[in-house]
């Protein structure tokens, strides 16, 4: 039973990336930063969070990706507040766009290939991830 | 001089099977005598940005002209098995895939032609999944006007007031659109929806 977790388990990896390793990149850079990782079985653990419009850019990207490509599914995207508290997220959200403001936040971005990472759950104060 | 804007349009956002076509379906046949679109209990029945002209709704003695335009649900993921479980075969499910990832893209470019939104979500789902918050984010980052509409009040689990908690800036109308329910209260909310816009 054992070896059979350790078999599944084999074969992805965290990428932990620092707002400021694609702070300075266009929002093409970016989505297509984090889609070159996943794409590469990678989960992605971004501190901070993407802005709306990268958000929804990353959700086109991908889904032309799983046009393009035979074997990739997609993927599985959740953000998480460090309070827990969803509800004040528009209320940051609003002060964050009018400012400019949004990626460095202590926020967590758990992005990964839908075909490891089979349900991200937010339950709003801890993340389960599900693995496939 | 300052003039109402007529033809409003109007989208209907949100992910799979919330209802979004059950509920343009019953607008457009209350008020033009025609549906919208097919609906259907496997996920990605809509595939197209699908619309409807001059819908004039009428609602305690006001009138508004509409165009209701019904989008497919967005999702992060698809996988053509998932499709194969509800008796479709292999192809037929392979070539619904690659629509509905078309679709996604098509409903994204549409965003920004939007006078204002309905967000139609299932009552009974999570509210705070990705997908729900990515959607109003943007809406609110473009400055639309959006109405949230927490769809199937009918199902034992369905809870408006969790919708309500996770979005409480924005008005939260619960209905069902399969039975008609509470559509008094909803018409009431689309008349305020579009004097926002």
């Amino acid at each position: 039973m054992v070896m059979k977790k350790v078999q599944k388990l084999r074969g992805f990896s965290l990428h932990i990336m620092p707002y400021s390793e694609i702070k300075d990149y266009t929002i093409t850079e970016r989505v297509k930063k984090i889609l070159n990782l996943v794409l590469g079985n990678k989960i992605v653990i971004l501190q901070g969070r993407l802005r709306p419009e990268e958000e929804i850019r990353l959700i086109e990207d991908t889904m032309a990706m799983v046009d393009h490509l035979k074997t990739f599914k997609g993927i599985e995207l959740a953000v998480v507040e460090p309070n827990g508290d969803e509800a004040g997220f528009f209320l940051r959200m609003r002060r964050g766009i009018a400012r400019g403001l949004i990626g460095e936040s202590n926020a967590l971005t758990v992005i990964g290939p839908a075909s490891i990472v089979k349900e991200i759950k937010k339950d709003p104060s801890k993340i389960e991830v599900f693995l496939g | 001089m300052f003039r109402r804007k007529s033809n409003i349009k109007i989208g209907f956002y949100g992910p799979p099977n919330a209802g979004k076509t059950s509920l343009a379906n019953l607008l457009c046949k209350d008020w033009t005598g025609e549906e919208l679109g097919t609906v259907s209990d496997v996920p990605h029945e809509t595939r197209e940005v699908q619309f409807k002209e001059k819908v004039e709704v009428e609602h305690k003695g006001k009138k508004l002209l509409l165009k209701i335009v019904d989008t497919p649900g967005i999702a992060t993921k698809i996988d053509y098995e998932d499709f194969l479980s509800y008796g479709i075969g292999k192809q037929d499910s392979k070539k619904r895939a690659k629509e509905a990832t078309q679709g996604i893209i098509e409903a994204i470019k549409w965003l920004d032609d939007m006078d204002a939104v309905i967000v139609v979500l299932d009552a009974s789902e999570n509210p705070y999944s990705q997908v729900n918050i990515t959607i109003i984010g943007n809406l609110l980052a473009r400055k639309i006007p959006v109405l949230i509409v927490a769809n199937k009040i009918d199902l034992r689990k369905a809870d408006v007031k969790k919708i309500e908690a996770a979005f409480p800036e924005y008005e939260v109308v619960g209905i069902s659109a399969k039975k008609a329910t509470n559509m008094s209260d909803f018409y009431d909310s689309l008349f305020r929806l579009t004097k926002k816009v």
